[in-house]
């Protein structure tokens, strides 16, 4: 609610408020620094990737796997660390 | 119908939560402070009071609880004395800061160490930047009484502020007093229901208070500090309608009693400021001209108020039930910044007393009172901090 441009006090609300949107921080994606990587193959549907992703930036698809929002993953490795059978890897971004 | 009972502060400040009919309750049991959340229990569980008692595992809980309650619009209320008051700090500024009317009675403990369960104003005064209200009683009506005005005041949209009442120890919370009890309609006339400025909603959701980059949180702490101002402007409104309703009136900001000639005035808070009158009494009888001033309202700071009464007056004589270690008395501090530009400002001078519940009986003040004389027949003030009944 707060946007961009600065607002003349006398036009602000007593408390910040918030609606929820879409990134508002713009696409954090570009912070990241090591992009996880899905091995399917290996994947058993466990979903815990999905629960443990800080961010919600994991989307569970139908069938249970899941599909990284690269858009929005800011490359910390929870997922990766926590996949049981090891189905996601940490790779470092290309310059 | 109005009836008058007799009945501690403590019990008085459940009486009034009843009668400001909050419906919601967060609480935490502290000496000496137990007895205000087993009064409303009992009104909660006989089914008197309509209201969601919630008991918690800590004064964190309750404050943060009472803000959760308070952002979802409804009216709030919780207790607490020393040590809880003291680990509500942080959400204390949460709730200031997001501007919620959660009024909070505070009974004065003294901190450890050493433990004390006896009152002085440490507790409370030092959550003095905290953007709360603070208000001070000196008897148990005037507790009833401005519960239920700092809801008032507090819901006013041009303050949208948190208030703690608080009360000394055992002086008050303990003590039993004829209090007049006023009619619940004419109390539900006076105190409309709390409508909120905002409301937590699923079907229209954000949040609130959520993080701000360096280019607005400056014109969010002003507006808390504007809100303080416009308080200052409504309390004595506020105080004097309550009057004409209810037929107690306090003075708004600052009680005075006999400043008007007064060569000297004995400047306090709390019960302090009640006991303070019979030593007026007894001087006047003796042909001296001393008056009491009582700050009622410690924050915001009546620098006005204090003003006038400088003008006034030839010598102010501040005594605290406080210290802040490495300085004095707050109350000392706050009169000396009020009336450092004025002209011709009194000389005043600072007392410490009745630390850790050490009795400040009429004769003590008496002893205060002897000693200001003499330093303004001096014109100099030969101490400025003087520990009153200090042992060597």
């Amino acid at each position: 609610m707060m946007g961009n441009t600065l607002k003349p006090r006398k036009e602000m609300p007593l408390t910040p408020l918030s609606a929820p949107t879409f990134g508002s921080m713009g696409k954090t994606g570009s912070w990241r620094t090591f992009r996880p990587q899905v091995d399917y193959s290996k994947c058993t549907r466990c979903t815990i990737c999905w629960i443990y992703c800080p961010d919600a930036a994991i989307k569970r698809r139908e069938d249970d796997s899941p599909e990284i929002d690269y858009d929005y993953c800011k490359g910390c490795g929870i997922c990766a660390n926590e996949c049981p059978v090891k189905a996601i890897t940490m790779h470092r971004e290309e310059q | 119908m109005a009836q008058t009972i007799i009945d501690t502060a403590n019990h008085i400040a459940g009486y009034a939560a009843k009668a400001a009919r909050a419906k919601v309750v967060a609480v935490y049991p502290i000496t000496p402070q137990t007895t205000v959340v087993e009064k409303i229990a009992e009104f909660v569980d006989s089914g008197k009071m309509d209201a969601e008692y919630i008991c918690v595992e800590s004064e964190h809980s309750a404050m943060v609880a009472c803000i959760a309650a308070a952002s979802a619009g409804v009216r709030t209320f919780t207790a607490t004395s020393a040590h809880g008051l003291a680990l509500m700090h942080e959400a204390l500024h949460w709730a200031a800061g997001s501007r919620l009317p959660i009024v909070m009675v505070v009974v004065n403990r003294a901190m450890g160490a050493p433990w004390s369960i006896w009152p002085d104003f440490s507790d409370s005064l030092s959550q003095r930047d905290t953007g709360w209200i603070q208000f001070y009683c000196a008897d148990n009506q005037e507790v009833f009484d401005t519960v239920i005005q700092a809801y008032k005041l507090c819901e006013d949209e041009q303050v949208f502020l948190p208030a703690m009442i608080c009360l000394e120890g055992f002086i008050l919370s303990h003590t039993y007093m004829p209090v007049k009890l006023p009619n619940q309609e004419e109390i539900d006339a006076f105190l409309p229901p709390y409508k909120s400025g905002w409301i937590l909603d699923v079907n229209n959701p954000y949040s609130h208070s959520n993080l701000v980059s360096p280019e607005w949180y400056m014109e969010f702490r002003y507006m808390i500090h504007e809100a303080m101002e416009n308080a200052k402007k409504l309390i004595p409104q506020i105080d004097k309608a309550y009057g004409k309703h209810f037929g107690f009136e306090y003075g708004g900001l600052i009680e005075k009693y006999k400043c008007d000639d007064a060569d000297l005035v004995l400047l306090s808070m709390g019960t302090i400021g009640g006991e303070a009158k019979l030593t007026v009494e007894k001087l006047r009888k003796e042909g001296l001209k001393v008056g009491s001033a009582r700050v009622r309202v410690f924050r915001p700071f009546p620098v006005e108020e204090i003003r006038k009464l400088a003008a006034e007056t030839q010598m102010i004589a501040t005594i605290d039930r406080h210290v802040s270690f490495g300085m004095e008395g707050f109350l000392a501090t706050e009169v000396k910044a009020s009336v450092f530009h004025e002209k011709d400002s009194p000389l005043v001078a600072g007392f410490v007393a009745g630390l850790g519940g050490r009795d400040v009986t009429a004769q003590t003040i008496e002893k205060i009172a002897e000693k200001s004389l003499k330093w303004l027949r001096m014109g100099k003030v030969e101490k400025e901090t003087e520990w009153v009944d200090l042992r060597e």
